[in-house]
């Protein structure tokens, strides 16, 4: 069967969730290897194989750290052409994508990028994107080269397959636009007690009806009954309410979660672009205008300071 | 920069998969105005910098153009071409570098992502094609002696990352509230020098770009069904327990 190469999302060897989803999708399309840049092979291996990669490729090189993207790009190209994969598949963040158009642009290859689904098609892989702020759903394929294809997180629930991966440490030979973006300080995202926007079940968002950062209290305390991610408009981020990590949109997170729970948001195209897709919206605010209330299965016209709070009590009282 | 249909409005696909263009208005990516704003303020620091606009696309992307124009900077260029209709991000890539190539430069400026196709990788494309560093998804950026230094939200971290000039840049909408034009800025514009160009100028075959060119193809465009109205009721005092309820039969509590 055909190599998948799946690149490795992961912190000091802490393999992310959406690493797990492409493992879970390669599997569809061939035989996933893993492509580990950086230290912490030997820790990630053992999460990597409960997922079904045969083999993890390691590039244990101080440029993978010390500098921006490029170093990626050279080892995944030169691993590429070592192997001669079927696909490619990485995560769609800024970093992912990046890599997957360098990767394309070097072997010759189409890319695909921020598919929420992927399956096996006559000839070769067929994605499935949402285009035009999620109003589309499109299905595309790759006409040239390998196919190179970026996912967002959530597109599958991983499933485990185990196996006992072969690992398998690469020579890469860092070219000099590897060592052209140097990375000055890097501050790994922080990992609260709640789930991360784009893997949450549940995500709670507050907005400019929150009217501050002390306000977001309320958010929080809905999404801990609920055990669920916290996020924000941008009109919230941009009043330094919450912080940008958070914010949900367009230009930020896009999410997709059983339940989205916006409360003092208005719903501006933006932010619909990012959260339409989930399964059920329920929306609070005071403005029977809002144009959230044209997405949401249920919503409640009224101040969320009153609706909110009885309903957390509400919660605590049928869960006693 | 990119000239795209306005994405406040009701933006559909052709029959052959590519974006229709006829339906709604098109106008300057919101999301490019903060490339343009930073390239007003690194100009307003350095008595030497000249900004030119530079964008691919059918005639009414000069609109593009004169917009950036009235908000400040120098000239402007625009490729043009029916044999670039359909071009993906390698297409069109290929043809912003042999144009930029063509004028010479310090640095290109990019914004994030276009409003349209929302891939955010034509920023690196870019300098792959140029040789030259990606310092790009900067939320604040600084030039001086020759290098670029910002602030990148990435992957799984928030770096910060220095390259040196020349580079391509790319900026995030956190970057900084762009501009408005002022009315002396769009009557300014409309003198300002704006030099059109064809392939057969940049040394483009029509089989590089377009549909010939493009390396991953559409399907099935299909739009989503409505959302089916849900029940909005107004907040009688037993909002919350309205909503615990219907919460309940969800089974999401």
């Amino acid at each position: 069967m055909a190599e998948i190469l799946v690149l490795v999302d992961h912190t000091d060897g802490a393999v992310r969730k959406p690493t797990l989803e492409l493992l879970t999708l390669a599997r569809r399309l061939g035989e996933p290897s893993a492509v580990f840049l950086g230290q912490g092979a030997d820790f990630a291996a053992a999460a990597l194989g409960r997922y079904g990669a045969r083999k993890v490729y390691v590039v244990d090189a101080p440029e993978v750290d010390e500098y921006l993207v490029t170093p990626a790009v050279d080892a995944l190209t030169q691993i590429a052409e070592r192997t001669g994969p079927a696909a490619i598949l990485l995560p769609s963040g800024p970093d992912g994508k990046e890599t997957a158009a360098r990767v394309a642009l070097r072997l010759g290859s189409g890319l695909i990028t921020d598919a929420v689904d992927v399956t096996a098609g006559a000839d070769g892989p067929v994605t499935e994107q949402s285009a035009f702020a999620a109003t589309y759903q499109v299905t595309a394929h790759i006409t040239q080269g390998v196919p190179v294809i970026t996912v967002k997180p959530n597109a599958v629930a991983p499933e485990p397959a185990p196996t006992d991966p072969v690992i398998d440490k690469q020579d890469i030979a860092f070219g000099p636009a590897s060592t052209a973006v140097k990375v000055l300080s890097r501050t790994p995202r922080e990992r609260g007690d709640r789930p991360e926007l784009t893997e949450a079940d549940i995500v709670v968002s507050g907005g400019r009806g929150v009217n501050g950062a002390e306000n977001f209290a309320v958010i929080e305390r809905i999404a801990d009954l609920l055990g669920a991610a916290v996020g924000a408009s941008r009109a919230a981020v941009d009043a330094g309410w919450y912080p940008h990590s958070h914010q949900v949109g367009q230009t930020g997170t896009q999410v997709s979660p059983q339940l989205y729970l916006a409360a003092g948001i208005s719903g501006a195209i933006q932010h619909r672009a990012g959260m339409q897709t989930s399964k059920t919206i329920v929306a609070v605010n005071k403005d029977a205008d809002a144009p959230i209330f044209e997405l949401a299965d249920h919503g409640v016209v009224g101040d969320l300071f009153e609706v909110l709070p009885q309903l957390a009590d509400e919660i605590e009282r049928r869960r006693s | 920069m990119k000239h795209v249909p306005d994405a406040t409005a009701d933006r559909t696909f052709t029959e052959d998969g590519t974006t229709d263009r006829e339906s709604v208005d098109s106008l300057l990516s919101e999301l490019d105005e903060y490339a343009v704003e930073q390239a007003l303020r690194i100009a307003e620091s350095d008595d030497d910098a000249e900004i030119s606009y530079l964008t691919v696309g059918p005639d009414d992307a000069k609109d593009a153009l004169r917009k950036a124009l009235a908000m400040g900077g120098d000239s402007a260029v625009h490729v043009s071409d029916d044999d670039l209709e359909g071009s993906d991000a390698f297409g069109t890539s290929l043809v912003l570098a042999k144009a930029i190539e063509r004028n010479g430069f310090d640095l290109v400026l990019c914004g994030m992502a276009s409003t349209d196709g929302t891939m955010g990788v034509v920023p690196a494309l870019l300098a792959e094609r140029l040789g030259v560093p990606a310092v790009t998804h900067l939320e604040d950026l600084a030039v001086e002696n020759g290098t670029v230094t910002g602030r990148r939200e990435g992957d799984g971290a928030t770096v910060r990352i220095q390259g040196t000039l020349p580079a391509v840049v790319s900026v995030t909408d956190r970057s900084g509230d762009a501009r408005y034009p002022s009315f002396k800025g769009i009557m300014a514009a409309k003198k300002k020098p704006l030099e059109t160009l064809d392939l057969d100028d940049l040394g483009i075959e029509a089989a590089q770009v377009g549909p010939a060119g493009a390396r991953s193809a559409v399907d099935t465009a299909t739009r989503r069904p409505p959302r089916s109205k849900g029940e909005i009721l107004a907040d009688d005092g037993s909002g919350g327990t309205v909503l615990a309820a219907f919460l309940t039969a969800k089974k999401f509590i």
